[in-house]
């Protein structure tokens, strides 16, 4: 029989008993539905904290270093690449090569250092760090009370919550409840900071070099280093750090990068180069290299290692990430079938049942040439349409119940001043993953009854009233 | 009534058998072929401890073209007779050709094809597939043969009207009366144009007057197509108004097998023209 006939056959067939196949296609909606459910929770919870650790820029940065600079000097850096003393600097050249690498977005220097801040003429030490522009959707300036930097140069600057609290001599007791950036903003906001650094200027050679000085590129460079002063106007407070992964050197308050670049603050690394660099190269302590997507952060370190420098990353704690999701998403997957397994025995029963109720017509259709495999393909068309249609149903059902549960969750988050967040991912690939299995799982059931239809010998099946 | 006057289109077993399809009983070549050919042909059940011998050892021929009437009481194995020429049931021992073909050897997948192209059937109940309109129990075996639909239409509006149903063939069977629904039955028979009609108690279901209605059409297929009829009946006076010969079945064994001459075939004697086995009366 061809597949259209086969398929007419079925649906007017499920159609003569409306009810009870109905009811079959509707378990099969619930157990599709089901397992809808469970699997979009747990790839919305997954795509949900993959987002935030995009946005929290760990997973998708590599710190890099000279291997010059000894503090991060392990046994692998022993064994792999150059001595310390035979190693590139990290400089301005070495920043464009990295940059150049592939699945590499920036390249960005990471400027820190420890200053003196003024705020209504009292001083406050703390570690200044320059943010990229790209910085602007980190996880930490999102929603943020204020804004991030109008521009790369702008003579602005974000203050981290407990900086903010500083300023305002509001340090909570460590039992107390947190303090929001919101409470902290009004009071702080476009109010001005006066920044004390230590400037770096090159000052030219005094010509009492040597020729053979000259020849080696060791003399000539001098640095004078004058104490300045530059106000900057606060424009943004961050409640989350967004430099976690730095552990006790992270900065509290944040800079443009191009203006933290072009105040030649002077770095420790200045110090120990003055004889390697040129005069008017700046070295940098470190680079934050950005990679466009956390899975590339391995050959991107890769290939910054075989540069000669070393490199950071946290890697591993996104492998195991991706590793606790995969086991969270089979669980929910093996409890969201159970329903389908248990809507397939109202597949069974329901075909089973149909064959006893059209014996006679079984025995008709042989006895005017249906063959034994017509008969078997039109019971499983029965199933499977059942399944496609349950699939179909089931999809929508699951879709629906994540669109409520979200919606609630949300009215929820919302009541306890959180912002609204959307855990619950139904991927194209899930709805025609859902469809396929239900289809697969119907004509799996409709195995035995369709065997046992196809087996029905005519000359009793037409004797049967 | 106007029916199968002119030969038509066969979907399925185009060429050799459409010809076939045109003989009409006079034609020499074709009366001498033999369409059914048992040899101690035997069906035996057993019920718990009873050997029932529905079938045993029944030898007979019917040449293409004939109309046999199979006659016995209940339970004389006339049906059983039917279903194994049909092909629905198998042989215990014995053999059936139908057509040349040895139906004992036949698979699963080729009784099926058998029952698909060459032989019709109609029984007493009619056996209509109650959910489906008139127009689609008659298509159905064309579904089977894998008949384009464009085609199929066509065939079973023909088909309806060849027995005067066109006008209902949108109609489901329990909207019918007895004799439109085996009129029905037998325009599904006739479809696939089969060559062999097998009639199991057509009239049983009917009145007198829609009986003979019936059985006017079944002679009307035997004499213009040249189509084999075999009838399983209990009614005598039914067998003797319609079939050219007739053969007596009792406790599964064939006890007579007589040319009927109260027929207008009178002048056809099976027995000489045929060399047919049984007694005669």
């Amino acid at each position: 029989m061809k597949i259209n006939d086969l398929t007419e056959l079925a649906l007017r067939n499920l159609r003569e008993s409306v009810l009870r196949n109905s009811l079959t296609t509707l378990g099969i909606s619930v157990g599709v539905a089901s397992l809808v459910a469970m699997l979009s929770l747990g790839i919305g919870l997954q795509q949900l904290a993959s987002r935030r650790l995009v946005k929290s820029g760990l997973f998708d940065t590599v710190v890099v270093t000279s291997r010059r600079d000894l503090r991060n000097f392990g046994r692998e850096e022993q064994r792999n690449g150059p001595a310390p003393g035979e190693s590139r600097i990290l400089d301005e050249a070495a920043r464009r090569e990295i940059e150049q690498l592939p699945n590499v977005l920036e390249a960005h220097p990471d400027i820190r250092f420890i200053t003196e801040l003024r705020y209504e003429d009292n001083p406050h030490l703390t570690m200044i760090a320059a943010l990229p522009p790209s910085a602007k959707s980190n996880d930490a300036f999102d929603g943020i009370p204020g804004a991030f930097f109008s521009s790369d140069t702008a003579p602005e600057v974000i203050v981290q919550k407990t900086f903010a609290e500083e300023l305002l001599g509001k340090t909570p007791p460590a039992a107390a409840d947190e303090t929001k950036a919101t409470d902290l903003a009004p009071p702080l906001l476009g109010k001005e900071l006066t920044m004390r650094y230590a400037q770096r200027e090159t000052t030219p050679a005094d010509g009492t070099v040597s020729a053979e000085d000259r020849q080696n590129n060791l003399a000539g460079n001098a640095y004078s280093v004058v104490s300045r002063e530059l106000k900057l106007k606060i424009v943004g407070i961050s409640d989350l750090d967004p430099e976690t992964m730095r552990g006790p050197t992270r900065a509290r308050v944040f800079l443009p990068i191009k203006l933290a670049e072009s105040l030649h603050v002077m770095q420790p690394t200045d110090l120990r180069e003055i004889s390697r660099s040129a005069a008017d190269q700046p070295v940098y302590s470190s680079l934050s290299v950005r990679v466009k997507n956390p899975t590339r952060v391995q050959p991107v370190e890769d290939a910054i290692k075989k540069l000669g420098f070393t490199t950071f990353s946290i890697l591993d704690a996104t492998r195991s990430l991706r590793q606790f999701f995969a086991v969270l998403d089979l669980f929910l997957g093996i409890f969201g079938s159970l329903a389908l397994a248990v809507a397939s025995i109202g597949i069974v029963n329901t075909l089973v049942m149909a064959i006893l109720e059209r014996r006679r017509e079984i025995g008709i259709m042989k006895a005017i040439g249906a063959s034994d495999g017509d008969v078997k393909k039109l019971f499983f068309a029965e199933a499977g349409a059942m399944g496609i249609l349950g699939g179909f149903v089931g999809v929508a059902l699951g879709w629906a119940i994540g669109q409520a549960i979200n919606f609630g969750t949300n009215i929820y988050l919302k009541r306890q001043d959180m912002p609204p967040e959307h855990f619950w991912a139904v991927p194209w690939w899930l709805v025609v993953g859902a469809i396929g299995f239900a289809f697969v799982v119907s004509l799996l059931s409709g195995l035995y009854p369709a065997g046992r239809a196809a087996r029905l010998d005519p000359v009793q099946a037409l004797r049967y009233e | 009534m106007a029916m199968c006057r002119r030969p038509t289109h066969c979907a399925c077993f185009e060429g050799k058998s459409a010809s076939r399809m045109t003989s009409v009983p006079g034609n020499s070549q074709d009366k001498n072929k033999i369409a059914i050919h048992t040899e101690t042909l035997c069906r035996h059940y057993r019920m718990g401890e009873t050997l029932i011998r529905a079938v045993d050892g029944i030898s007979l021929q019917v040449r293409s073209g004939e109309f046999v009437a199979l006659l016995g009481s209940s339970g004389s194995g006339k049906s059983s007779m039917l279903n194994l020429i049909a092909g629905l049931d198998r042989p215990t021992s014995g053999t059936v050709l139908v057509q040349e073909r040895d139906l004992a050897r036949l698979s699963r997948q080729e009784l099926a094809k058998y029952r698909l192209h060459v032989v019709g059937m109609v029984f007493q109940s009619f056996n209509l597939i109650a959910g489906m309109t008139l127009a689609e129990n008659v298509e159905l075996p064309l579904r089977f043969a894998e008949v384009d639909r464009g085609k199929r239409e066509n065939l079973v509006r023909e088909a309806l009207e060849r027995v005067g149903l066109r006008a209902r063939m949108n109609h489901r069977p329990s909207e019918l009366s007895g004799g439109e629904q085996q009129r029905a039955a037998l325009a599904r028979a006739l479809i696939n144009r089969p060559q062999l009609l097998l009639a199991d108690e057509p009239t049983g279901n009917l009145d007198s007057r829609t009986g003979t209605e019936i059985m006017d059409m079944v002679r009307e297929f035997n004499q213009q197509l040249g189509m084999t009829v075999v009838m399983v009946t209990h009614e005598r006076a039914l067998a003797e108004q319609y079939a050219r010969r007739m053969i007596f079945l009792a406790d599964g064994k064939l006890v007579d097998d007589r040319i009927n001459d109260r027929t207008h075939f009178k002048s056809l004697d099976l027995h000489t023209a045929f060399g047919l086995k049984g007694e005669r009366p």
